[in-house]
C-alpha cells in the first residue's frame, strides 16, 4: 500500500518522459494519477483510523525489506499518527498543484515529470521508517524542485532556486553527520526503534551537537528565524503550483523531522533545550509577522506569513519541557494540527494568488482593487483562506492555534503571551490585504477580467472543505496525530519524573 | 620464474601483447576502426585469465597467491582493480572512436599506449615490492605522457612537457622516500617492511622515527602526484585541458584508481605499524584536496579544466577513506573498501561525463561551459547523460555518487572522523553550485543554433553502460559494497 502511495508518482512520470508527448495527454495523465495517488491517500487514512488500527504507537502498514545490508540500510515504510495526515496533506496538495498547472504552457512535459517526482520524494519522507531512506527521499527533493523554480519560476528564479538548493544541502549536510553519529553510537537505521534507544544511549559526539545538527537541518527546511531567507526568495518566484508544494507540505518535512527525530529521538535534549526553541519561535512568529505588514508584492505577503505561521509549529513543539513533571500532549498535537492546517491554508492561498495574477497580470498590491466585482468566486474563496489563516472560530486555523497557545502558555507563560500579538498582527495583515485586493472602488482596467473557471475551482473547493471540516470537526484529524504523538509524550514524561 | 609465475601474470601480460598486436596490425589494415573493435575484443583475453585467476582464489585459504620472487601477489584487491581497469579501457576505447578518426597519424599507437599504460596500471595494483612499484608506476606514467602530447597542437604538446616534467620530478621524491624507507627496514618487501617495523625500537635505530617519516611523507607526496591531491595537483588543470578529451577521462579515472590501489597497499601493508602518523597526513591532504578543488573549479569556464578541479576534490573525498584507519580490525565497511567501491562509483560517472562532453565537443569545437547552450533541445540524450553525470558528482540520490559518499563517510564516521565527515559534506554542499553551473546552461540557455547533434554507434553504447552503471550502483550497491569487502580483506590480514 505505502510503496503504491510512494512511487506511483514516479511511475507516473516515467511514462510521460518516455511514452507521452501531446501537451494535453500529459496534463490529464498527471491529474489522473495524482487523483489515484488522493483516492490512495484517502484510503490509507480511512483505513488508519477505523478501529482496529486504533493502538498506541503502533506503526502501520509496515513495509520492510534488506536494501542495502553492507551498510544496515532497509527499505523500511509504515506510517503511524503522526505522518498518515501528512500524506493525505501531500496528496491533497499534489492533485490541487497538477490543476493549478493546467495553464503551463511552456515544456509541460518536463514540468509536470518533475512534479511528480516531487511528490514521490516528499510522500517518501513522510513514510519512511529508515532513517537512510529518509535521507534519501530528503535529499531526493531537491532537484525537482530546482528544477521547477528555475525553469517555470519568475523573477530573479535561477538565484532563488540555487539559494533554495544551497540552504537545503547545507542543512543536510549537518543531518548527514547527525544520521550517522547516531547509526554508529547505537547501530540501527531504524527510526522505531532509534526512539526508544538513542536517549541515554552511549554516543559518539555528545547527544547535544547531534541534536544539535539534525535540529538546524528541519530549522533551514521549516524555516524558522535566522534561517529563513531563502523562503521568501523560492515562495515568491516559484510557479504557482510549486509555491502550493511549497508552502503547503516541504515545509512539513520540518516540523515532522522536529517531532519525530529532534523531540521523539532526543526527549531529554529537547527539553533541556526548550528555552531555545521557544526564543527562536517567538522571534520567527513576531518577526515574520511584522515583516509580512510591509508587504506590498502579494506572493511575498503569504510567503512572509509561512515563516509567522511554521514560528507557531516551533512554540508547539517548545512546549515539550512540560509542567512540573508532566508533560501534557496539547501544544505537540497542536503543532502538528497548525502543519496540516497550514498546509491547506495556505496552500489555498498561493493557489489564489497565483489565480489573481495570472488574470490581473499583477502581484503588486497597490496597483489592484475592487476585484470582487470581477471575480466574485475567488474573492469569497480568498476570504475563506484569509480568515482561516489569521485564526477564525470556525476554521481549522482557529482550532491549531487554540491548541498551542493552551499547550504552551502554562509552561511559557510570557513567550506565549508575546506571541499571541502575531494573531492581531496577522488579522491585521491580512484584512488590510484583503481590502486592498478585493474591496473599494473598481477599476475600469481590471474591469474584463473574468472568474476562476470550473478548472480552476476543483481544488479550491477541495481545500476549502479540508479546511472548514477540520475547523468544525477537528478531531479528526487531531485524534489521528494524539495516536502518534502518544508514545513521545510518554517518553518525555519518563524523562521528567525526578 | 617458473610457468605459474608467468600465469600470474597473464592479465598483465596479454594486455601487453594486445597493445602490440594493435601497432603491428596498424601497419597492415587501412580501416582504423577494427583497431577499435580488436582492442576491445582482445581485452577477452586477459578478463579471461582474470576469472580463472578470481575462482583459482577463492578455493586458496590465504586468499593469495605470490609469485615473481615475492614481488606480484594475485588478491581480491588486485583482481578487482584489473577488472576496473579493463572496463574503463574498454569504454574509453569505444568512446574514442570518432576522436581518433580525426587525429591525422599514429592511430594505432593511440590504442596501443593506450594498452600498455593500462598493463602498468593492472601490474601497480598487484605489486608488494618497491621496486616494481616504481617499474610499474613509469610504465603506467609513460604511455599516458606520449598520449597527452598526441594532438600535436601547442596546448597538447605542453600537456606532454609539464606531464613529463612533473611526474619526473615526483618520481625522484616517490623514489628518496623508497630509499629512505629502505635504509631504516633494509628491505623492499611490503610485508617485511611491516614486520621490521614492527621490532623496530626508537633505541635502535640512527635519528629516530622522524626521519623514516620523512621518508613517508616524500612516498605520500609521490602518490600524491599520481592522484592529483593538492598540493601536488598543479598539473591536472592544464594536463587535462590540453590532452585528448578520451586520454583526460582516461587520466581521471584509470590513473587514479591505479594510484589508490597501491596507497592503500603501501600503507596498510607496509607502514600499519604507524598507522596514525600517516592517517593524519591523509586527513590534512584530504581536507586541502577537497577545499581547493571545490572553491577553485566553481572559477572554471572550460569544462574540462573545470572537471580537473572536481577530479581534485574527489581525490580529496576518497583519500577519506584512506585515513579512515581506526577502523582496521573488520574490514567491512572500513575505510579501503569505501575507497574501492567510490572508485568504480566514481569510473562510471565521470566516463558518463566525459563521453558526453565528448560527444558534444566533437560537433562544436568548443571545451568551453557556454558553448554547452541549450543542450537539452540539441542533444536530449547526451545532455541527459552529463546532467546524470553531474548530480552523481554532487553526490545527489538515486545515483552510484551518492551512495559512493555516504558509505565513505559512514566509514569515517566510524574511525570518529566525524570533523572530516562535516568538512566533506560541506564540500558537497560548495560543488553543487559549478556542477549545477553546467546543468543550468543546458537546460536553462537558449541555444546558438538548433543544430541536433548526432551520436555514433559505439560511443552511445559506451554511454549506455556507463549512465546505466551510474543507476544501477545508486539503486543496488550492495553486491559492489560485498565484493569491495572481500577485496580489501588482504589489506586487514
Amino acid at each position: 500500500m505505502l510503496s503504491a502511495i510512494v512511487f506511483l508518482p514516479l511511475v507516473g512520470a516515467m511514462v510521460i518522459l518516455l511514452f507521452l508527448k501531446d501537451a494535453r495527454q500529459i496534463r490529464l495523465w498527471a491529474a489522473a494519477i495524482t487523483v489515484v495517488e488522493l483516492a490512495l491517500t484517502i484510503a490509507a487514512f480511512v483505513i488508519f483510523r477505523t478501529e482496529d488500527y486504533l493502538r498506541v504507537g503502533d506503526m502501520e502498514m509496515v513495509e520492510l525489506r534488506n536494501w542495502i545490508p553492507a551498510l544496515n540500510i532497509q527499505y523500511h515504510l509504515g506510517v503511524d499518527g503522526l505522518s498518515v495526515p501528512l500524506v493525505l496533506l501531500t496528496g491533497l496538495l499534489g492533485m490541487c498543484a497538477v490543476f493549478a498547472s493546467w495553464h503551463v504552457k511552456m515544456r509541460v512535459k518536463e514540468y509536470f515529470m518533475w512534479l511528480l517526482v516531487l511528490q514521490t520524494a516528499v510522500t517518501g519522507v513522510f513514510v519512511s521508517l529508515d532513517f537512510a531512506l529518509f535521507f534519501i527521499f530528503w535529499e531526493l527533493e531537491l532537484l525537482p524542485m530546482y528544477f521547477l523554480i528555475s525553469i517555470w519560476g519568475s523573477g530573479r528564479k535561477e538565484y532563488s532556486a540555487m539559494k533554495f538548493l544551497i540552504f537545503t544541502l547545507l542543512g543536510s549536510a549537518f543531518m548527514l553527520v547527525g544520521i550517522l553519529a547516531l547509526y554508529f553510537s547505537v547501530g540501527t537505521f531504524n527510526m522505531v526503534e532509534l526512539q526508544s534507544m538513542s536517549d541515554g544511549a552511549q554516543l559518539i559526539i555528545p547527544a547535544g551537537t547531534i541534536f544539535a545538527l539534525l535540529f538546524i537541518a528541519f530549522a533551514v527546511k521549516l524555516p524558522v528565524w535566522p534561517l529563513h531567507t531563502w523562503l521568501p526568495d523560492a515562495h515568491t518566484d516559484a510557479p504557482t503550483a510549486v509555491s502550493v508544494m511549497l508552502a503547503g507540505v516541504l515545509l512539513k518535512m520540518g516540523g515532522y523531522g522536529m517531532i519525530r527525530v529532534g523531540v521523539g529521538m532526543f526527549p531529554s535534549k529537547a527539553q533541556e533545550y526548550a528555552w531555545v526553541l521557544a526564543v527562536i519561535a517567538l522571534i520567527s512568529v513576531l518577526y515574520g509577522a511584522v515583516v509580512t505588514v510591509k508587504q506590498t508584492d502579494l506572493k511575498r505577503l503569504i510567503a512572509f506569513s509561512s515563516i509567522s505561521h511554521m514560528g507557531y509549529v516551533l512554540l508547539g513543539i517548545a512546549s515539550v519541557v512540560g509542567m512540573g513533571g508532566a508533560v501534557s500532549s496539547v501544544g505537540l498535537t497542536g503543532a502538528a494540527m497548525q502543519m496540516f492546517t497550514h498546509g491547506t491554508i495556505t496552500g489555498l492561498l498561493f493557489l489564489l494568488v497565483g489565480l489573481v495574477y495570472e488574470k490581473a497580470h499583477t502581484r503588486h498590491i497597490p496597483d489592484m482593487g475592487g476585484l470582487a466585482a470581477q471575480m466574485p468566486i475567488i474573492a469569497v474563496a480568498f476570504l475563506v483562506a484569509g480568515l482561516a489563516s489569521l485564526g477564525l472560530p470556525g476554521t481549522s486555523g482557529f482550532v491549531s492555534e487554540l491548541l498551542i497557545f493552551l499547550g504552551t502558555f502554562p509552561v511559557w507563560g510570557w513567550i506565549t503571551a508575546l506571541a499571541v500579538f502575531a494573531i492581531v498582527i496577522t488579522a491585521g495583515y491580512i484584512l488590510w490585504m484583503l481590502q486592498r485586493v478585493f474591496f473599494g472602488p473598481s477599476l475600469s482596467r481590471f474591469a474584463s477580467l473574468g472568474d476562476a473557471t470550473v478548472l480552476e475551482a476543483v481544488p479550491m473547493v477541495v481545500l476549502i472543505v479540508a479546511i472548514m471540516m477540520v475547523g468544525i470537526y477537528p478531531s479528526i484529524i487531531s485524534d489521528v496525530f494524539k495516536l502518534g504523538l502518544e508514545p513521545i509524550i510518554q517518553s518525555l514524561q519518563y524523562v521528567v519524573t525526578p | 620464474m617458473t610457468l605459474h609465475d608467468l600465469y600470474l601474470l597473464s592479465p598483465e601480460l596479454s594486455v601487453a601483447a594486445l597493445g602490440m598486436l594493435i601497432i603491428l596490425l596498424d601497419m597492415f589494415i587501412g580501416r582504423k576502426r577494427i583497431l577499435a573493435v580488436v582492442s576491445v575484443v582482445g581485452l577477452a583475453v586477459p578478463l579471461v585469465f582474470s576469472i580463472s585467476l578470481w575462482t583459482e582464489l577463492s578455493g586458496d585459504p590465504d586468499g593469495q597467491m605470490v609469485g615473481i620472487f615475492n614481488t606480484l601477489a594475485v588478491d581480491h584487491f588486485s583482481l578487482f582493480f584489473k577488472f576496473l581497469i579493463m572496463g574503463i579501457l574498454a569504454l574509453i576505447v569505444m568512446s574514442s572512436v570518432e576522436y581518433v578518426s580525426r587525429i591525422k597519424q599514429f592511430k594505432g599507437e593511440y590504442y596501443g599506449l593506450m594498452l600498455f599504460s593500462a598493463s602498468g596500471m593492472m601490474l601497480l595494483a598487484a605489486t608488494t615490492d618497491l621496486i616494481s612499484i616504481y617499474i610499474a608506476l613509469e610504465l603506467t606514467t609513460l604511455p599516458l605522457v606520449a598520449l597527452a602530447a598526441f594532438l600535436g597542437t601547442s596546448r597538447s604538446t605542453e600537456a606532454g612537457i609539464k606531464f613529463l616534467l612533473l611526474s619526473a620530478m615526483s618520481s625522484a621524491v616517490l623514489l628518496y622516500g623508497m630509499t629512505l624507507t629502505y635504509g631504516f627496514t633494509g628491505t623492499t618487501q611490503l610485508v617485511e617492511i611491516f614486520e621490521r617495523l614492527g621490532a623496530y625500537s626508537e633505541a635502535t635505530v640512527p635519528f629516530g622515527s622522524n626521519a623514516l617519516f620523512l621518508g613517508v611523507i616524500m612516498i605520500v607526496a609521490g602518490f600524491g602526484f599520481k592522484i592529483a591531491a593538492v598540493p601536488f595537483q598543479m598539473w591536472a588543470p592544464d594536463v587535462y585541458e590540453g590532452s585528448p578529451t578520451p586520454i583526460t577521462a582516461y587520466l581521471s579515472v584509470a590513473s587514479k584508481a591505479a594510484g589508490f590501489a597501491i596507497i592503500l597497499r603501501v600503507f596498510y601493508i607496509a607502514f600499519g605499524e604507524l598507522s596514525l602518523d600517516w592517517a593524519a597526513l591523509f586527513a590534512i591532504l584530504s581536507v586541502l584536496s577537497m577545499t581547493v578543488g571545490n572553491l577553485v573549479a566553481i572559477a572554471q569556464s572550460n569544462i574540462k579544466r573545470m572537471l580537473a578541479y572536481s577530479t581534485v576534490a574527489h581525490a580529496g573525498f576518497i583519500m577519506i577513506g584512506v585515513a579512515a584507519i581506526a577502523a582496521k580490525v573488520p574490514a567491512e565497511g572500513s575505510g579501503p573498501s569505501a575507497v574501492l567501491f567510490y572508485l568504480v562509483a566514481y569510473a562510471v560517472t565521470n566516463l558518463a561525463a566525459f563521453f558526453a562532453i565528448i560527444a558534444i565537443s566533437n560537433r562544436t569545437g568548443s571545451d568551453m561551459i557556454s558553448s554547452f547552450a541549450g543542450m537539452g533541445r540539441r542533444a536530449p540524450f547526451l545532455a541527459v547523460i552529463l546532467a546524470f553525470a553531474l548530480i552523481s558528482l554532487l553526490g545527489l540520490p538515486p545515483t552510484a555518487g551518492f551512495m559512493g559518499k555516504l558509505y565513505m563517510f559512514s566509514a569515517a564516521m566510524k574511525s570518529d572522523l566525524a570533523w572530516l565527515v562535516l568538512v566533506g559534506v560541506l564540500n558537497s554542499t560548495i560543488s553543487a553550485y559549478y556542477y549545477l553551473k553546467v546543468i543550468r546552461v543546458m537546460y536553462m540557455v537558449e541555444p546558438e543554433n538548433e543544430e541536433k547533434i548526432q551520436v555514433a554507434y559505439s560511443p552511445r553504447i559506451a554511454m549506455y553502460i556507463a549512465g546505466l552503471g551510474i543507476l544501477v550502483l545508486g539503486l543496488f550497491p550492495n553486491w559492489l559494497m560485498n565484493v569491495a569487502e572481500k577485496a580489501v580483506a588482504i589489506l586487514f590480514l
